[in-house]
């Protein structure tokens, strides 16, 4: 348990008066992620703790170097958890970078993003000021949502100090059951069952199988399997921890990593260049994995002829865009809203985009 | 000046789509906080997003302030006009545009009544989750400008947790299209910014909701206590006892016995507080739930409890709770309505301290509470001819808000700023916070045109309100008592 506040202001001031650029560091589990990092290290993963955790308010605060692990850990004695089921990908995750990269499980479709569940957040701006955002209640819409807006910002907007975290109990029981299905014939499934009240909580396909996650009381449990058909899947727990962690074999590969984020029940139709081993498809339709070596446009193109965007998950080209482009006008906010945090541009300089 | 521009608006737009007599724009005077009135310079009305472009660049041409404005319910006058200002009515953009069963979306103008869309998709077996009180007349729009709240958002969120994209106009006219039917969008989280933004950032002309299914059925509890402080509690146990109601709603003695004799709902009369719990989902798991439920209540020291034992029965056992406003507001000439978070454990101080000022002010209160999130409610009964009233009344609303910051919640739960709450906002923020908030909304709006004069207050007006700031729930001296 640690405070690191004063010593990573200071070392943000220091920055902001020379002009030196930052780099943003909790558990060092992401660098792989979004554009080249660059800049002077800067360590937030001593600034760790627990500040406040009052599970019938359904609320934690904790530090942002505080590790996903022990946050968790301390969740459970209370059978509670984050309810967006965020990836570590590395046991040294932070909460803080978890944040900043708006990572959510394969929960997230059914139970809300990692941005959902901020309520609140106190950060360092590129000047190295402390402000502080939200608070620790749902209901809350004083001021702008700055609190929200910094998830998913890759912390080119600020450096997160602490974060307040809607909570959700833990205590149902789980199964998952698997039925034969190519991509076409497992998307109309998913996208038929997410329809109905029944409680599924994930939902996946690998081209030759889909995998529903059903969770809720036992009797809901029982009916929901009957309803669906299919077989039951013992080996469900690990297999949704290992597709959350990137560990299923699908993920073991030499080419990049494409994420594409498109609208749930959008048909699936192979992309030129590709084959349907390259695919997986989770969050019930709606976010697909795809391993190739094709160039970002193509692959953003296609994505966008689907309704929805495309990224470089891993790998690729790093010094060149990795996220979808953004038109003119909205690329122009972004800047002025950067500014408008960071005047001289030290945080996490280029790690979304080029010039952001 | 404003002549030229009326006299453009008047080429721009067909005659009933351009108000500019007096006894046009009454109706506009006002939102749902009625103790503040303006008159517009003009309202307009336009019916496509042309219109609505072309009418904003003329506004800023002609440096004049734009107020969009939806159903006009909002409760903190945000959309209340100032002088010289256009009104900008979404109430023509009042289509659905597309229904789409298997994404389960639904892309809607602005101006589209937020019951109007569970009501057009119900069919489909689907429904739009958040339900502000006002939802037969409140459009989408507004919720998202003020990121509205309801009764089952403790289970299924607030609106921005229910929005996929929107299209909003900025100030310059320019069309900006944020998501769409996929879970996210690339770049910074603009769809959340947007949500509470209150029109100071850009005119909304389409939203895209979520839609969810419909559960299979649900069922309410009712129960009755003899004590507010216990019934506060038992609100906290059926947390920790791991269960997430849909809807979780408390009401304070004054505030049961003005809903029953309006609606007749069948709340007893000589209650000290009522709960009402909501499960939902399937019949199974409700069942096994709402037992739980019940259990726990009783176990917190209720009195009596009652289970929904059919639809029917359940719209009576909200009845009350939904009509609790109208209901209290037969008790006085008139009542203020305030809006503030606190966490659940704060209840009883809070109620305690309320019902003190109560006494002391001579204005009685009634409490309907979201008890589940901590959002309150209470309502405060004056009459608005008696001289001065209205200032005291004002007066105890802003100590209430200050308090629920004290004790660690906030100045507003669903129903915005506004106008209303600016100086209680230099409680909540420092002068850092609302810097930045000031260089946001400067980032969209620079020459201030949006729905100025709301929301977010200028730094001068919080320093010459000289306000103590209250920094992360404690008092500055936390040692020294106060009276």
């Amino acid at each position: 348990m640690s405070d690191c506040s004063s010593a990573l202001q200071r070392q943000v001031q220091d920055a902001y008066h020379s002009g030196t650029a930052l780099n943003i560091i909790g558990g060092d589990s992401k660098s792989w992620y979004g554009r080249e990092p660059v800049g002077e290290a800067l360590h937030v993963g001593a600034h760790q703790g627990i500040i406040n955790y009052m599970p019938t308010e359904l609320v934690v605060t904790v530090r942002a170097g505080t590790k996903l692990s022990d946050i968790a850990d301390a969740l459970d004695k209370h059978q509670q958890r984050l309810p967006f089921d965020p990836p570590y990908f590395g046991e040294s995750a932070t909460i803080g970078g978890t944040v900043a990269c708006n990572f959510s499980g394969p929960r997230r479709p059914y139970a809300g993003s990692c941005r959902d569940f901020v309520l609140g957040c106190t950060m360092l701006n590129g000047k190295g000021e402390i402000l502080k955002f939200g608070g620790e209640v749902m209901k809350n819409v004083a001021g702008f949502d700055v609190s929200r807006l910094m998830a998913g910002s890759l912390g080119t907007l600020g450096v997160l100090l602490d974060i307040s975290l809607k909570t959700l109990p833990h205590r149902l029981a789980e199964q998952t059951v698997v039925i034969d299905a190519d991509f076409k014939q497992a998307i109309k499934l998913m996208n038929h069952w997410a329809g109905t009240p029944l409680p599924v909580t994930a939902m996946c396909a690998d081209g030759q199988t889909v995998y529903f996650r059903i969770c809720g009381a036992s009797s809901a449990v029982e009916r929901s399997r009957k309803e669906i058909g299919g077989t039951i899947f013992d080996d469900g727990k690990s297999f949704w921890k290992d597709l959350r962690e990137h560990q299923l074999s699908f993920f073991d590969t030499d080419k990049a990593l494409y994420r594409l984020s498109v609208p749930p029940a959008a048909a699936f139709e192979l992309l030129d260049g590709t084959q349907t081993s390259d695919w997986f498809i989770g969050w019930g339709g709606a976010q697909r994995w795809l391993t190739s070596d094709l160039p970002f446009e193509v692959v953003q193109r296609y994505a966008k002829k689907l309704g929805g965007h495309a990224r470089i998950m891993r790998g690729g080209n790093r010094s060149e865009e990795v996220f979808a482009p953004l038109s003119p006008a909205l690329m122009t906010l972004h800047k002025k809203l950067k500014h408008s945090f960071d005047p001289k541009g030290i945080l996490n300089p280029g790690r979304m985009y080029k010039d952001l | 000046m404003s002549q030229s521009l009326l006299q453009e608006l008047a080429k721009l737009l067909p005659a009933a789509a351009l108000l500019t007599s007096k006894e046009a724009l009454k109706p506009y005077e006002c939102d749902g906080l009625s103790v503040y009135k303006g008159l517009p310079l003009a309202v307009v009305l336009p019916e496509t997003i042309e219109q609505a472009q072309a009418i904003i660049q003329l506004c800023k041409q002609h440096h004049t302030p734009i107020i969009a404005r939806g159903a006009g319910t909002g409760l903190a006058g945000g959309a209340m006009p100032t002088k010289g200002a256009v009104v900008l009515s979404l109430a023509k953009f009042n289509q659905i545009l597309d229904i789409d069963v298997e994404n389960r979306t639904a892309t809607v103008q602005p101006g589209v009544r937020n019951l109007a869309i569970s009501d057009a998709v119900a069919q489909h077996g689907l429904y739009y989750a958040p339900d502000p009180s006002s939802q037969i007349a409140c459009t989408i729009g507004g919720n998202v400008a003020e990121n509205s709240g309801g009764v089952h958002c403790l289970k299924y969120g607030l609106t921005v947790h229910n929005v996929l994209g929107v299209k909003f106009l900025t100030v310059d006219g320019e069309l900006i299209e944020l998501g769409g039917k996929a879970l996210d969008d690339a770049g910074y989280d603009l769809l959340a910014l947007m949500h509470g933004s209150e029109g100071l950032l850009g005119v909304m002309v389409e939203v895209t909701v979520k839609l969810l299914p419909a559960p299979e059925v649900a069922k309410v509890c009712l129960a009755i206590f003899d004590d507010i402080e216990k019934a506060g509690q038992a609100v906290c146990d059926i947390i920790a006892e791991g269960i997430v109601p849909a809807g979780l709603e408390m009401m304070d003695k004054l505030a049961i016995e003005a809903a029953e004799a309006y609606a007749k709902a069948g709340y007893p009369i000589d209650a000290q507080a009522i709960v009402l719990c909501e499960i939902d989902g399937t019949e199974d798991g409700v069942a096994e739930f709402i037992e739980k439920v019940e259990v726990v209540l009783t176990k917190g020291g209720a009195v009596e409890t009652r289970v929904s034992k059919s639809e029917a029965e359940r719209m009576q056992f909200w009845a009350g709770r939904k009509a609790a406003f109208p209901a209290v507001g037969r008790l006085a000439p008139d009542y203020y309505c305030m809006d503030g978070t606190i966490p659940k454990a704060k209840l009883a101080e809070v109620l305690k301290q309320i019902a003190l000022w109560s006494d002391e002010y001579g204005l009685p209160v009634a409490n309907v509470f979201h008890a589940g999130d901590g959002n309150m409610h209470p309502l405060i009964l004056y009459d608005a001819n008696k001289p001065g009233e209205l200032e005291q009344t004002e007066e105890f609303g802003k100590k209430i808000l200050e308090l629920c910051v004290q004790v660690g919640g906030t100045i507003t739960g669903e129903h915005g700023v506004g106008v209303e709450k600016l100086d209680s906002m230099c409680v909540q923020f420092g002068k850092l916070e609302l810097s930045q908030f000031l260089a946001m909304k400067d980032v969209f709006d620079d020459e201030g045109l949006l729905n100025p004069g709301k929301a977010v207050p200028t730094l001068h007006r919080c320093a010459e309100l000289g306000r103590m700031h209250v920094h992360n729930g404690q008092l500055p001296h936390p040692e020294l008592e106060r009276f």
